[in-house]
């Protein structure tokens, strides 16, 4: 029953609306589901054309299209000045909101090989990560061992403490964003490790798939980041 | 999330296993099952170096390609085959040796689950115990509809069976992230410790639906589970992707055992019963002699409701 071909590009994503909408009297704005920088089947052998089109397709725009809901019934809430419906709609937003900002970063995250995935950071990055963790390796081993030890659906993050000025791994449960595990953390690299992520390809062996996942993860994104963040 | 009163008794024995705590009222199901370990555990205590066999992954009660097509035998392969068969080869490595080696899977998850503050144990325990009964709570030809006592009490507790099925599927598809879906018999009377319920009555004893995340699972507020579904993406990704509404109303159209949940339930009524008559026996379990196994606290606990 799995999809066996996949598609060539994200065409499907291309049809959506390319900005944002208006609805509503007051003309709330509304999310998109923001295009892959790269074919589906880029990143293969890492990550299989078939998960990133479903990945992409399914589950992004399922919280895309479930935060729009939710936004459009709490801005009725709002101004029908409804406090328990307000209330009622604010698991909804946390989960499918986060949900879509925590997957257009991981799409970022990630790279096709000819297009520098898997390429160490280099620059401050790269000294930063040496620093705190003393070496690329030193990183990626910690990272997989926290990926693989989180139980049922999340994240590993790599991220920066902007107060403490230091890098953090820190993993979150379900689509809770990293910012949820301290108020300065900015997240560098996201990994995500709910089984939709691998299952089709990697099955229940979640710790091969970050075995896997770093051939493909976009350094050069992360060093940006990081690089505005600490100036 | 309902949580219960706990006394705490210490005592100046060895423990490197997980704390025991002691309760009553709603987690009378530990203690009934302690009672039972009593001599089990003394006899463990006393031939030290004696390693039990550990838990085994028992098989589904029908053929792996016996829910085929609603629920496929690769999807049974992993399910069962890997993932089930991973959470009891982990569980017994984690517990081999330890004084919780010799309970029961049941007791194992009671105990590890240690008023919410997980200790390591509990996500294998808790995981293959949900799994077995899983696996339990749907047949070949499933479906239809609850008959008997057990339709009764849906009606009554859920107002039609439609109702019921409305919001079981609706709790199911909004659990969000990795968890599990239950019916559930609930039988906890006042949480009063050191008290019996002066003043029972049917209302006490009702179904009630819960959603639980990650390996979380009713036994803990001491509810007697009826019926479960997986939500954890690996129980219906191969045949359904990321379809779960769709999984979930073939499960209930198709793969449902309520022969087997009625079954349960009448069980559950009969323990329900069991416990009002035995009430009286209460404030006495509460003190433990001499012949307690030696796995206690060697901290004082807050003797509190924790919220």
């Amino acid at each position: 029953m799995a999809i066996r071909c996949v598609a060539s590009r994200r065409t499907l994503a291309g049809l959506k609306e390319t900005s944002s909408r208006l609805i509503g009297f007051r003309g709330i704005q509304t999310f998109t589901l923001p295009d892959l920088p790269y074919d589906y089947g880029a990143l293969e052998p890492a990550i299989s054309g078939e998960i990133m089109q479903i990945h992409h397709q399914k589950h992004h725009q399922t919280y895309v299209t479930n935060y729009n809901n939710a936004l459009e019934q709490l801005d009725q809430a709002v101004s029908k000045g409804d406090a328990s419906a307000v209330v009622k709609l604010q698991s909804a937003i946390k989960f499918n909101g986060a949900g879509h900002v925590n997957h257009s970063i991981f799409w970022k995250n990630l790279a096709p090989v000819k297009e520098g995935g898997g390429e160490p950071p280099k620059g401050s990055l790269g000294s930063a990560i040496d620093t705190h963790f003393g070496s690329l390796e030193g990183l990626v081993k910690k990272m997989s061992a926290e990926g693989a030890a989180v139980q049922g659906s999340g994240w590993v993050w790599l991220g920066l403490d902007k107060e403490l000025k230091k890098l953090v791994v820190d993993t979150t449960a379900n689509q809770d964003p990293l910012v949820t595990k301290g108020g300065s953390l900015v997240p560098l690299v996201g990994i995500d490790v709910w089984e939709h992520a691998y299952y089709l390809q990697y099955k229940n062996v979640r710790p091969e798939y970050l075995k896997n996942v770093w051939k493909v993860i976009n350094w050069k994104y992360a060093s940006e980041i990081y690089e505005k963040e600490c100036n | 999330m309902m949580t219960v009163a706990v006394t705490a008794i210490s005592s100046s024995s060895l423990s490197y296993s997980p704390l025991l705590l002691h309760s009553q009222g709603p987690n009378r199901r530990l203690l009934q099952c302690e009672r039972n370990e009593k001599r089990r555990l003394a006899t463990k205590v006393a031939g030290s170096g004696v390693i039990t066999a550990g838990f085994e992954l028992k098989p589904p009660p029908y053929p792996l390609d016996a829910l085929e097509p609603h629920m496929s035998r690769e999807t049974l392969d992993y399910h069962w085959g890997k993932h089930h068969r991973t959470y009891v080869e982990n569980l017994n490595k984690q517990i081999v040796g330890t004084d919780l080696d010799t309970l029961s899977l049941e007791e194992v998850v009671l105990l590890s689950y240690n008023r919410g503050n997980m200790l390591p144990a509990f996500n294998n325990a808790a995981q293959a115990w949900n799994h077995e009964f899983f696996w339990e709570s749907i047949q070949p030809g499933g479906g239809g509809k609850p008959t008997g006592e057990l339709l009764r009490l849906i009606e009554r507790d859920f107002g039609s069976f439609e109702e019921f099925l409305e919001r079981f599927k609706s709790a199911a598809a909004s659990n969000f992230g990795s968890g599990w879906t239950w019916l559930a018999y609930k039988a906890n009377r006042l949480e009063v410790a050191n008290a019996v319920n002066p003043l029972p009555t049917e209302e006490d004893k009702k179904l009630v639906i819960v959603k639980t995340p990650n390996a979380v699972n009713p036994l803990v507020w001491d509810y007697s589970p009826l019926l479960t579904i997986d939500t954890w993406e690996h129980a219906y990704y191969l045949d359904f992707e990321n379809r779960r509404a769709e999984y979930i109303n073939t499960f209930m159209e198709k793969l449902v055992s309520w022969e087997t949940v009625n079954t349960r339930l009448e069980a559950a009524m009969v323990r329900a019963t069991q416990r009002e008559q035995e009430g009286t026996d209460t404030e006495e379990e509460a003190n433990p002699d001499d012949e307690e196994p030696e796995v206690y606290l060697d901290s004082d606990i807050d003797v509190s409701e924790v919220d």
